[in-house]
């Protein structure tokens, strides 16, 4: 490894005993580069906060108003977590500038000249921003959960993890914010552009849904269940709302979306010029 | 060792690089040659696999560079473009391009004292200037200890001292018997540094030769001579191997002939000579018509100039 002063390279063989490319140096890299960024960690604990202020806020509003007016859909053990809508699109918005990032700055081409059959940067990226995400997420609401219940039982009130649908709905919103950075992501590798990959994301996330309501028409309601944000609500939420997907299928409709995106993400990424 | 075939390279309908064929050798410095837009950058990311050639190959230590297990370690390539993210320190930076490779941290503290960085490693590269800039490019490039080391104009922006730098690195790294094979716009630059020379223009290959050759054929020694006298000057002087021309009233450009011999003759035939003196053609005024027709980009007053002519 070391330069030896009197070393010819002339003829110089790269020995087998030296390491080459490996899927695991490439998940390393991918590491490194994401905690070496400071935007990284600030957007991840803005995520972080979003969810737990949130979670506490509607804890003390619903546990102050317990006996009034509430409707039922504020009294499930998810309803503190809508801090989720904020989460959403800062955990998307990282996926995006994990990628567009490079691409702004010009850091593709040593990432793509060290890694050049270049797929392998693209799982590893995945898997990097994947594991992040899920690692602080999951942990985060349920966090969230215990101080919205830290306020209800200031009220005397509380909801319990163990109802039904509690569990698997704290549980989902981690999943779902996950998934929300991989599409992110992938939507980056799509578009090159910081810009460009948040407009597409926040296009499919929030504008488009609203677009479909406002569309007449049976078909664009039935369709808007399929939406990534719909589908992951269905996913989460401890109720079902009408016509929509089943927890189950919410789930396998978002890693559709997730698992369609990468492809063209992997497609054009083997495809273009760097 | 780098070798181009036939390689040819096309954005939409613009010919970028166009049926290239060369081969760059280990142990000497090559320079890459030729005006803005011939396609020397385009030829380096071809090389690399950044961009994929329309037509033909170009390989690496005999093969394209992705088919190689461990490409940092064949080729180390900086080029034109910043390659960095600018939120990163250059220790960072060089260590998350290490870890793909299995790269240890020791040579990544080796390349940075190697390139001068220690100082500022753990500073944001955004905040670098030019110079330190390169530096980093350069470290990167090393990192892997490769046979082959690619740089696409290292000395841009560099003040004299980095441009000292840089071109007694790449002989040193030369003389270790790397391939080392550099961009440059400069021919003059290229005269100090490089032994062998590519020139290319409108993304074709112009010449391959040596750079002594290049010298010795672009400077077309002549003397210029001035007399009362230019006709009995010429017809004394005028014979094999021997130009005389005239572009002004009373002066003549003579190849072929030294000063003294010129000197000495005239003096037997008793001619008067009001000037005698060697003109050497620049490299740079041999690069320029070497180019001529292959420059892209040419300054407006330059092409009147030329409809003038
Ligand atoms: N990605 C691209 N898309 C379209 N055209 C391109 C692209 N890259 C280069 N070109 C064109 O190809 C030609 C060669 O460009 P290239 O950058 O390789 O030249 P160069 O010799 O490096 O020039 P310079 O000395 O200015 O750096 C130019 O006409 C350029 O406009
Ligand atoms: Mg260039």
């Amino acid at each position: 490894m070391s330069t030896l002063a009197n070393e010819t390279y002339e003829a110089r063989v790269v020995a087998a005993s030296e390491p080459g490319v490996t899927f695991s140096g490439a998940l390393s890299s991918e590491w490194i580069k994401f905690r070496t960024l400071r935007s990284s960690w600030a957007v991840l604990l803005a995520a972080v906060v979003a969810l737990v202020a949130i979670a506490g806020l509607i804890g003390y509003v619903t546990g102050s108003k317990w006996d009034g007016q509430l409707d039922p859909e504020d009294r499930v053990a998810s309803a503190p977590l809508q801090g989720l809508f904020l989460a959403q699109l800062l955990i998307g918005v990282l996926g995006v500038l994990f990628v567009s990032g490079e691409y702004t700055t010009g850091m593709i081409r040593s990432t793509l000249a060290a890694v050049p059959r270049r797929l392998p940067v693209l799982w590893a990226k995945g898997v990097v921003y994947g594991l992040v995400t899920l690692s602080t997420l999951i942990p985060t609401t349920f966090l969230a959960y215990g101080v919205a219940q830290l306020f209800l039982s200031h009220f005397g009130h509380s909801t319990s993890l163990s109802a039904p649908t509690a569990f698997r709905a704290v549980l989902a919103t981690g999943i779902y914010l996950a998934l929300v950075g991989l599409l992110g992501s992938a939507l980056g590798w799509i578009v090159r552009s910081t810009p460009g990959g948040i407009s597409l994301l926040v296009g499919l996330l929030l504008i488009v849904p609203v677009l479909l309501e406002v569309v007449p028409g049976q078909w664009a309601k039935d369709i808007s269940h399929y939406l990534p944000s719909a589908a992951g609500a269905s996913f989460y939420s401890s109720l079902q709302a009408d016509g929509a997907l089943s927890p189950g299928a919410g789930l396998l409709v978002l890693v559709i979306w997730v698992a369609v995106a990468t492809t063209v993400a992997a497609f054009l990424l083997k495809r273009r010029d760097g | 060792m780098i070798e181009a075939r036939d390689l040819t390279k096309q954005y939409g309908d613009k010919t970028a690089v166009h049926d290239l064929n060369f081969t760059v050798r280990p142990g000497i410095v090559t320079g890459f040659l030729g005006p803005n837009g011939a396609g020397k950058s385009t030829t380096m990311r071809m090389i690399i696999g950044l961009d994929a050639p329309t037509s033909g190959r170009v390989t690496v230590n005999g093969r394209q560079y992705r088919d190689h297990r461990a490409p940092l370690r064949e080729v180390g390539a900086m080029l034109e473009a910043r390659a960095i993210h600018t939120g990163r320190s250059a220790r960072n930076h060089l260590l998350a391009m290490a870890a793909t490779t299995g790269i240890g941290r020791r040579r990544v503290d080796e390349v940075i004292d190697l390139v001068g960085l220690h100082e500022v490693a753990d500073r944001r590269a955004g905040q670098f200037s030019l110079g330190m800039g390169q530096r980093l490019g350069i470290a990167s490039a090393l990192l892997g200890d490769p046979a082959t080391v690619m740089l696409d104009e290292p000395v841009n922006g560099l003040d004299p001292e980095g441009i000292l730098w840089i071109r007694n690195l790449l002989k040193q790294l030369a003389a270790e018997g790397r391939t080392v094979f550099v961009s440059s716009h400069l021919m003059s630059e290229m005269a100090l540094t490089a032994d062998h020379l590519i020139v290319v223009g409108r993304g074709t290959l112009i010449r391959d030769v040596p750079v002594a050759e290049f010298i010795a054929s672009a400077s077309s020694n002549s003397v210029r001579v001035r007399t009362p006298d230019p006709s009995r000057l010429r017809a004394l002087l005028t014979g094999e191997a021997v130009s005389v021309s005239s572009s002004t009233e009373g002066q003549l450009d003579v190849t072929g002939l030294s000063t003294d011999e010129i000197g000495l003759r005239a003096a037997a035939a008793g001619i008067a000579l009001l000037e005698l003196s060697p003109v050497q053609a620049s490299l740079e005024q041999a690069f320029m018509e070497l180019t001529a027709d292959a420059v892209e980009y040419r300054t407006l007053s330059s092409s009147r100039e030329e409809v003038a002519a």
